[in-house]
């Protein structure tokens, strides 16, 4: 938090709102449980105990789109499953992201083909790209740590 | 591109058949589950018909993930397309790597040496414990026991680490080749291998010890999803679902490949065909697996790991400073790739859900002409609804559960 001056000893910081704001979204956000394929397996693995997301305030990952922030695209997007991503982007509650994890999410990875949506950019605005086919763990959080830093520069002007 | 409507704007009228009539006089409820669902373990949907919680019938909708791989292939050279085959199964990468490689090789009667098939054998294997790890993990947390979920994927980690060191890739590995491996596995393999069976008895006995006698783990599982022995063999079940229904058919055992003769192992059985029966079966399916491990590991006999025939394998680096015909095969087989005889093959094998079966049809040129795969998932869905007929719908996660489906295996 940029912290801009402190008062003494008096336990009184005084900061922006902004960076008040954008610290507590950064430190508790909630993902959607929402695994499409191979990548799902790799964010579960994130999730579990030896990457331990919960270091980041990312434990509690919500089955419902209204009650999340973020959605990870984890694994390749079909066209049945294209309008389903985009309902569910839809019915989440601004303020949102969406990283897209995985080369197929990205790109359509090596899927050139009439079944799956030559990335999910295609449908919903996105925020990071995760590289790797599956990504490692390391690589999801350096993604969701990228998401982080890119919220913090946001200013109230972008709010509205 | 254009996004379809995804809101349903039919009526039940569209439903008939699907449903029963009690539905069309809203006697009944139709309840849509998925494609987003946390216990879908994917994107399966399910079309449900309750009556108060009691299902009365459930049609999955399936496609969700369908992915073109087998057309894809069919654009690819062999050795290409074995890439393909890693993400149709995710769980099992190794395995389907195993399939599609075994079936190229009875279409050219190619040989493996013995040191390849028993590095097979070994890593087909710990895949296997793997792949049953997501599943206990993932059908725990199902059922509501969470803690589960972080054991087994601390304990899998070990596992990615020794496909890591075979393979540079934690998942899709690509290591099976046709006539063997890619390379022999490194000096850090089997020091990480054995370190992993010193390590994980102990905890398998962990997992039954939070799992096995636990009232609710034994209430969630006992008497739910029951297959019949008859039922189970002429709805196709097979692996592990048709294990639990007392029925000795393990394709390891019956019709062994890849010298799975050479090894002692038992096949577990279960007698009462529920949630429970699975679920144990699949736990000592992880100790035979240690067993069968050790044992390669053991007897692993040195040698080449690939195959010497030079038409379909390319040479090793080494020898394309000192031979013209090896440049010539090296520049042949990776800008042509290799043309195997004109002919059809079908092989199978035990993946961790059921049989795997490989279709392959080649025209004789490089590429095949149709890939087909045989797998278990798509069987086990359509035996879901027979499975789930009857029970409360909070049993239903339970049942998807135990038939440990992966949406990728079965939309493809």
């Amino acid at each position: 938090m940029g912290l801009t001056s402190k008062l003494g000893n008096m336990g009184i910081v005084t900061t922006r709102l902004e960076d008040t704001v954008n610290w507590g979204r950064t430190n508790a956000m909630w993902p959607m449980l929402f695994g499409l394929a191979c990548c799902a397996i790799e964010m579960m693995s994130t999730q579990a105990a030896n990457y331990d997301l919960s270091r980041f305030g990312m434990e509690l990952m919500r089955p419902s789109p209204r009650q999340s922030d973020l959605m990870i695209v984890a694994g390749r997007v079909t066209r049945k499953m294209a309008p389903v991503l985009r309902q569910l982007y839809d019915q989440m509650p601004e303020p949102k992201w969406v990283i897209s994890m995985g080369d197929c999410a990205s790109c359509g990875g090596v899927f050139n083909n009439y079944a799956i949506v030559q990335g999910v950019d295609e449908i919903v605005p996105v925020d990071v790209y995760v590289a790797g086919c599956p990504p490692r763990p390391e690589q999801l959080i350096h993604g969701i740590v990228t998401l982080h830093e890119r919220i913090k520069q946001e200013r109230i002007v972008d709010w509205a | 591109m254009t996004i379809m409507e995804s809101r349903w704007e039919g009526n039940l009228e569209e439903l008939r058949g699907l449903v029963s009539d009690r539905a069309m006089t809203g006697e009944t409820m139709v309840l849509n589950m998925g494609p987003q669902h946390p216990s879908t373990h994917g994107v399966l949907r399910l079309m449900l018909e309750l009556d108060g919680e009691t299902i009365i019938n459930c049609v999955p909708d399936i496609g969700y993930l369908h992915t073109g791989i087998e057309k894809n292939m069919e654009a690819k050279k062999y050795e290409q397309a074995i890439t393909m085959t890693d993400r149709t199964d995710y769980l099992n990468p190794m395995g389907n790597n195993f399939a599609f490689c075994l079936a190229i090789e009875k279409l050219i009667d190619l040989d493996v040496p013995i040191r390849a098939q028993y590095l097979r054998v070994i890593l087909a294997e710990l895949t296997r414990i793997n792949s049953h790890l997501v599943w206990l993990g993932t059908h725990a947390l199902d059922i509501g026991a969470m803690s589960v979920f972080l054991y087994c994927f601390r304990e899998r980690e070990k596992l990615l680490d020794i496909f890591e060191i075979v393979s540079g890739q934690r998942m899709m590995s690509t290591y099976f080749r046709p006539g063997g491996l890619w390379r022999d596995v490194p000096d850090e393999f089997e020091p990480a291998v054995r370190d992993f069976l010193g390590y994980f008895p102990a905890k398998i006995d962990d997992y039954e010890k939070l799992l096995s006698n636990n009232p609710l783990w034994l209430d969630r599982t006992q008497g739910i999803g029951f297959i019949s022995t008859e039922d189970a063999i002429r709805l196709g079940c097979s692996g592990p679902t048709l294990r639990g229904s007392d029925v000795n058919w393990d394709i390891r055992k019956a019709l062994p490949y890849s010298s799975y003769d050479h090894f002692e192992f038992d096949v577990p059985l279960g007698k009462h065909g529920d949630v429970y029966d699975r679920y144990v079966i699949r736990m000592e399916e992880m100790r035979q697996s240690l067993h069968i491990v050790q044992q390669a590991l053991d007897r692993l006999p040195g040698g080449p790991t690939r195959s010497n025939n030079r038409k379909y394998v390319p040479p090793p680096r080494a020898e394309l400073g000192q031979s013209m015909e090896a440049v010539i095969h090296h520049f042949k087989l990776w800008t042509e790739g290799f043309r195997p005889p004109k002919g059809e093959v079908y092989v199978r094998l035990e993946s961790p859900r059921g049989e795997l079966g490989c279709f392959l049809a080649s025209d004789g040129s490089p590429r095949p002409w149709r890939v087909r795969f045989r797998t278990p998932s798509f069987v086990h869905l359509s035996v879901l609804p027979h499975m789930s007929q009857g029970y409360m719908i909070a049993d239903l996660v339970g049942i998807i559960g135990s038939i440990d489906i992966v949406l990728g295996d079965c939309d493809r």
